[in-house]
């Protein structure tokens, strides 16, 4: 089921990233996109280039942090890019974000982050 | 005497319409040319996620014009030539841009590393200093060119024995022409003195991780806050013969360690009434410490981590901004009461303040809300709004004839 459901996932992205343009995930993941508020997927994108970027630099590639571009994260699966935005680096200033965000959308940001998505080329 | 005081009238008024007259031809292409104007009263608003810098006027609350292609303005700021007349903006990127206030446009631009972190200009004016992540170092420049004057890898040796180049944080200017910034990698403040013909460096041991830095307003202090441990290592630029000593041992994480969602900044440190205003780390507090031995005296609760804790010019308010996910408030504390007297909501996800120079108004971005709301310090009500994207840092001129700024 979670694995048919991840391929899905996949797939979409694919087609996100081959119409061009920003892809935010499927709607029903993160709950509905409803109207003129801002979608779960446009704030966490938000999120993840505005409050990541203040770190990692808006471009992702890099600052007090190190750089989140998909060559970087290349050697790190899914899982563990989310293991890592859950519990933080200890010792660095990377912060667990568990308390502030829900394992779901840890698990969104951390496949935006491996596909680089949400950054330009 | 009635009929003595007509003729001078008349003639008055004949001689200035003749003048206005001969003035109207002299001047035909008055309307082309720039309107003549002080720069005292402007300032440049970062857009960080546009690369672009918004020109505005304080007094009039208008934005004079954009000025676009500035790169990664992450963790961008701003310090002025001493004439107030441009601004140099230091982006993540390594770009440093020289704009003109009053053209609103580039003048220069160099990229002058691969990564970086804020820069100073010299007490003279003559130099503009960036403090650099990758490489690890800082480099000097012409103020007037934006040519390379001195390169000063932060080398030192790591822990595995090898030569390696420290990150950079923390750089400001100093009085004797000096800067002085920290190595975040190699636990050491560093000063660079200008007046030299081939600029000297002197070195000095700190705590654990120095991220962060400020001079008190008399340039007399540097401080430096550390990331590895708690307290704070100051320098005595009066007496550097002392090398650092440990301020305020208790400051930091302490024993229940929060996770810190944005590290406080240093800059803007509020001194007011003999004591300083500082933000805690992780903890929803800002802390308040004797400035005669820096002792910790009293906390404040407030409603979310602090990132800024700055002191209205006339020192009578403490204006606050927080981390996320808390930062659509700003409080205002009083400086004598340790109370907070209001919390305002200028818009999502708040991120600079700065104050006019006499303190009448304070101007303040929301980066999620594209705006800026400017306030009254005394009645606390909104005065203007200007429309910005995803404001960031705001800087004024007046920071030209203000040390360590």
């Amino acid at each position: 089921m979670n694995r048919v459901w991840l391929v899905d996932q996949k797939r979409r992205l694919a087609i996100g990233i081959l119409s061009g343009g920003l892809f935010f995930g499927p709607a029903m993941l993160l709950g509905s996109d409803d109207g003129n508020l801002p979608s779960e997927q446009d704030r966490l994108a938000n999120l993840v280039i505005q409050d990541c970027g203040s770190c990692h630099g808006l471009t992702l590639r890099g600052g007090l942090g190190p750089p989140l571009r998909p060559e970087n994260l290349a050697h790190l699966p899914v899982e563990a890019v989310a293991a890592i935005i859950s519990e933080g680096v200890p010792g660095s200033a990377m912060p667990p974000w568990r308390p502030l965000l829900s394992p779901e959308e840890i698990h969104w940001i951390s496949e935006q982050l491996k596909s680089g998505v949400l950054v330009s080329p | 005497m009635n009929l003595k005081f007509r003729m001078p009238l008349g003639l008055m008024l004949a001689l200035v319409l003749v003048i206005g007259l001969i003035g109207c031809q002299a001047f035909p292409g008055a309307d082309s040319r720039p309107e003549i104007m002080g720069t005292g009263d402007l300032g440049l608003i970062v857009e960080r996620t546009t690369g672009s810098v918004l020109v505005i006027n304080t007094s009039r609350y208008e934005v004079l014009g954009r000025v676009e292609g500035l790169g990664d303005l992450s963790h961008a700021s701003v310090v002025y030539s001493r004439d107030a007349r441009y601004g140099y903006v230091f982006g993540r990127d390594g770009g440093l841009t020289k704009v003109d206030l009053l053209s609103q446009s580039i003048v220069d631009r160099v990229i002058q590393s691969g990564n970086s972190i804020g820069g100073a200009i010299s007490q003279d004016g003559r130099y503009v200093a960036v403090s650099n992540y990758e490489p690890g170092g800082v480099k000097v420049f012409d103020s007037q060119t934006l040519e390379l004057v001195a390169d000063i890898p932060a080398s030192y040796v790591a822990e595995n024995g090898e030569q390696s180049l420290s990150k950079t944080v923390g750089l400001v200017d100093a009085p004797g022409n000096r800067f002085v910034f920290s190595l975040f990698d190699a636990d050491e403040i560093w000063t660079l003195n200008m007046t030299a013909a081939e600029p000297a460096v002197q070195k000095f041991q700190a705590g654990a991780a120095p991220y962060d830095g400020l001079i008190t307003p008399d340039g007399r202090y540097y401080i430096a806050g550390l990331f590895g441990e708690d307290g704070l290592s100051m320098l005595d630029l009066w007496k550097p013969e002392q090398g650092t000593t440990e301020i305020l041992p208790d400051y930091g994480k302490g024993d229940e360690k929060l996770p810190v969602y944005k590290m406080p900044h240093l800059e803007g440190w509020a001194i007011a009434d003999g004591r300083a205003f500082v933000p805690a780390v992780g903890h929803h507090q800002v802390l308040v410490a004797d400035l005669k031995d820096w002792s910790l005296t009293d906390r404040i609760p407030v409603q979310g981590q602090p990132v800024f804790v700055m002191a209205s010019p006339d020192n009578r308010q403490i204006w606050v901004s927080f981390a996320h996910p808390d930062n659509d408030v700003v409080q205002v504390i009083d400086s004598q009461t340790r109370e907070i007297i209001r919390t305002l909501e200028p818009g999502k996800a708040v991120l600079h303040m700065e104050f006019t120079p006499r303190g009448e108004e304070v101007w303040v971005s929301a980066r999620d809300s594209n705006r800026v709301t400017v306030y009254n310090t005394r009645t606390l009500a909104p005065v203007a709004t200007l429309s910005a994207k995803t404001p960031s840092g705001i800087f004024f001129s007046s920071r030209a004839h203000v040390l360590g700024l």
